[in-house]
């Protein structure tokens, strides 16, 4: 749109975007509502230039309204990913470009000598299904005790896996080129062997200290005499603390052991004593113990009695 | 040991490949969070940033203590979460004391940061705040028009990228057939200082006129805010051709003298040289002039004189 100050819009019809280089916005503001309202003048010019090159395009009736062709955008902007990048060829097509092996396309439908049939090549009732052969001839090159029939499934088996090798080989070289197809991803499943790039999980300052306390009770005194590296921490509370009260009472100190004991049958002597003591409970215990000193030998040892089994000579003995 | 893993359903598979790398790409899509505090007016920027984005954003609401985009350990979250969403723009708000409404736009290439552009805001007026008729409100969606006013866009390296990014932001997906009757709204971007860019969005009004072409008229309907240029970065040199390749910059070589045919198929056209009769080189065939022909000539004959003499003796 050219006027008499000779502005050249840089339009971009296909992005519906337009730059006007030439404005000079007045370095002291009037006020905010004339700056406001000047960019917007300006804005209404640059949509007005867009509009005219868009509502002179040729135009198809639609059902919501004219659509038109837009041209493709000229400003150039960064992709958002990179172009896919091309795919290395497999063993297999290396080897078909090598031999000059073109593809040919199968059919599905095959024709079946055996019973003068079309049948399909792959699923249901097939060409050649391994289940349906009734039998297999002997050559010479069999071993006499061999299965012909598990031979052909293992055989099989053997050729699936290896093609699964394969593929996953292949898989590996185009992940390796970045080229992995976008549906696949390739995982590891079980940890790497030694020897590779496995990084061992960092401890951290805590779960060392942890794993050191729990190597520690394994000692006899629960880790508290162990020698220490300059700067460790004592163990937290995971050692043997047993307080063992004084044999002598200190002079002038209360008597620790005759106060525990005092302790105790104060609350079994009390009022409440039904709270701490369960009488049930101790009664039956005592009297299970009565029981099995009188047997002389506890239940698990002795062989359970079956009374409705009889002895035969019981009686006869005496 | 590596397994391979496919998708199990059809939905998984359509996901992976619409996320895949390819010639022609999707709308880039933004992610918009926000860090440990924000102000008032940045929370309401960021909601109506996403409102006007509504169908290529995401909005995290939870703030994000471990991002800072400027330094060279706090972009991993942001990495994170563009590989996590697919989205390659994002707005990061933030509020200190030192940078007081701060917006930092970022564009990111193969889900690392591309480039990042600070702003700051001023005069923010909310879309709230604005009157209008209710009839000519944009639709959601709808493709925009955008206009860059000022001399500084050419000239201030930031400005410029801060117009290639806003360029991004605002344009959404890349449309090859437009329905005129949908223009309904316009982001204008005015350079009023070389360091301050004022931004609005309005509404499209188009009015009947003489020609095909209407009048068009803009009422101010979205949120008006003023743009502070504080820090950027551009992307390093090689990162930018890189991103800057496309498929068509080598066009696909054409197949001269083959076309095809739905009658009869594939066809190629062979040009023949002129052939001049006169001028073409024969090979020299003159039969006397050949060494073994000449001295098997010769034994022939003493050999025919050898019987004919034979024959005359014993006729004899």
């Amino acid at each position: 749109m050219d006027t008499e100050m000779d502005q050249i819009y840089q339009i971009d019809v296909g992005n519906l975007l337009a730059f006007n280089p030439n404005h000079r916005f007045s370095s002291a503001p009037s006020s905010r509502e004339e700056l406001v309202k000047e960019c917007v003048t300006e804005g209404t010019k640059l949509v007005q230039a867009i509009a005219d090159t868009l509502f002179n395009f040729p135009s198809t009736e639609s059902v919501d309204g004219p659509l038109v062709q837009l041209p493709p955008p000229t400003t150039k902007l960064p992709r958002e990913k990179h172009l896919p990048r091309p795919k290395p060829p497999t063993k297999w097509e290396e080897f078909a470009l090598k031999k000059g092996i073109q593809k040919r396309k199968k059919d599905k439908i095959v024709y079946d000598e055996t019973t003068d049939k079309f049948k399909r090549r792959h699923g249901y009732d097939r060409v050649k299904d391994d289940n349906d052969i009734p039998i297999i001839e002997a050559k010479a090159s069999d071993e006499p005790g061999e299965d012909p029939f598990a031979k052909r499934l293992d055989d099989k088996k053997k050729r699936v896996d290896k093609q699964q090798q394969n593929r996953l080989q292949n898989l590996k070289s185009a992940a390796k080129a970045g080229a992995l197809p976008s549906h696949v991803q390739l995982a590891a499943s079980a940890l790497p062997i030694t020897g590779t790039k496995a990084q061992p999980k960092k401890l951290g300052k805590e779960e060392l200290g942890d794993v050191a306390g729990l190597a520690a009770t394994s000692t006899a005194s629960g880790g508290k005499f162990d020698k220490k590296l300059p700067g460790e921490k004592p163990t937290k509370k995971q050692g043997k603390h047993h307080r063992y009260l004084p044999v002598v009472p200190r002079y002038g100190w209360v008597d620790e052991e005759k106060e525990q004991t005092n302790k105790v049958l104060g609350k079994l002597l009390s009022k409440h004593s039904h709270e701490i003591l369960n009488v049930g409970k101790a009664i039956n215990m005592y009297n299970d113990k009565k029981e099995k000193k009188k047997s002389g030998r506890s239940d698990k040892l002795k062989p359970k009695k079956d009374i409705t089994k009889k002895k035969p000579y019981a009686n006869k003995a005496k | 040991m590596m397994e391979i893993r496919t998708p199990k359903t059809h939905k998984a598979k359509r996901v992976l490949e619409k996320r895949a790398p390819k010639l022609v790409e999707n709308g880039k899509k933004t992610l918009i969070l926000h860090g440990t505090k924000t102000s008032a007016t940045l929370s309401s920027v960021l909601m109506e940033l996403y409102r006007l984005k509504k169908g290529g954003a995401i909005k995290y609401s939870r703030r994000n203590e471990n991002i800072r985009p400027f330094e060279s350990g706090g972009e991993t979250s942001l990495e994170f979460f563009s590989q996590k969403t697919d989205c390659s723009i994002f707005a990061y708000g933030s509020h200190t004391k030192k940078r007081p409404d701060n917006l930092v736009l970022g564009r990111m290439y193969d889900h690392h940061v591309y480039d990042l552009i600070e702003v700051g805001i001023d005069n923010f007026k909310s879309l709230l705040s604005f009157s209008y008729d209710k009839k000519i409100a944009p639709h959601e969606g709808s493709k925009p028009f955008i206009c860059f006013t000022g001399e500084g866009f050419e000239n201030v390296p930031e400005l410029k990228q801060l117009k290639e990014v806003l360029t991004d932001l605002f344009r959404g997906e890349v449309v090859d057939n437009l329905n005129l009757t949908g223009l309904d709204r316009a982001y204008i971007c005015s350079a009023i200082s070389p360091t301050k860019v004022f931004l609005t969005h309005c509404a499209i009004k188009l009015k009947k006129s003489g020609t095909i072409v209407p009048r068009i008229e803009l009422v101010e309907v979205g949120p008006s805010m003023d743009l502070v240029i504080r820090r950027n970065r551009l992307p390093n040199e090689g990162l930018r051709k890189e991103a800057m390749k496309s498929s068509k910059d080598k066009p696909k070589k054409k197949v001269k003298n083959v076309d095809q045919d739905d009658v009869l198929g594939k066809r190629g056209r062979i040009f023949i040289p002129e052939q001049e009769v006169g001028k073409t080189p024969l090979p020299d065939k003159s039969k006397g002039v050949k060494r073994e022909r000449r001295e098997g000539k010769l034994k022939k004959k003493n050999k025919e004189e050898g019987s004919a003499s034979k024959k005359h003796k014993e006729s004899e």
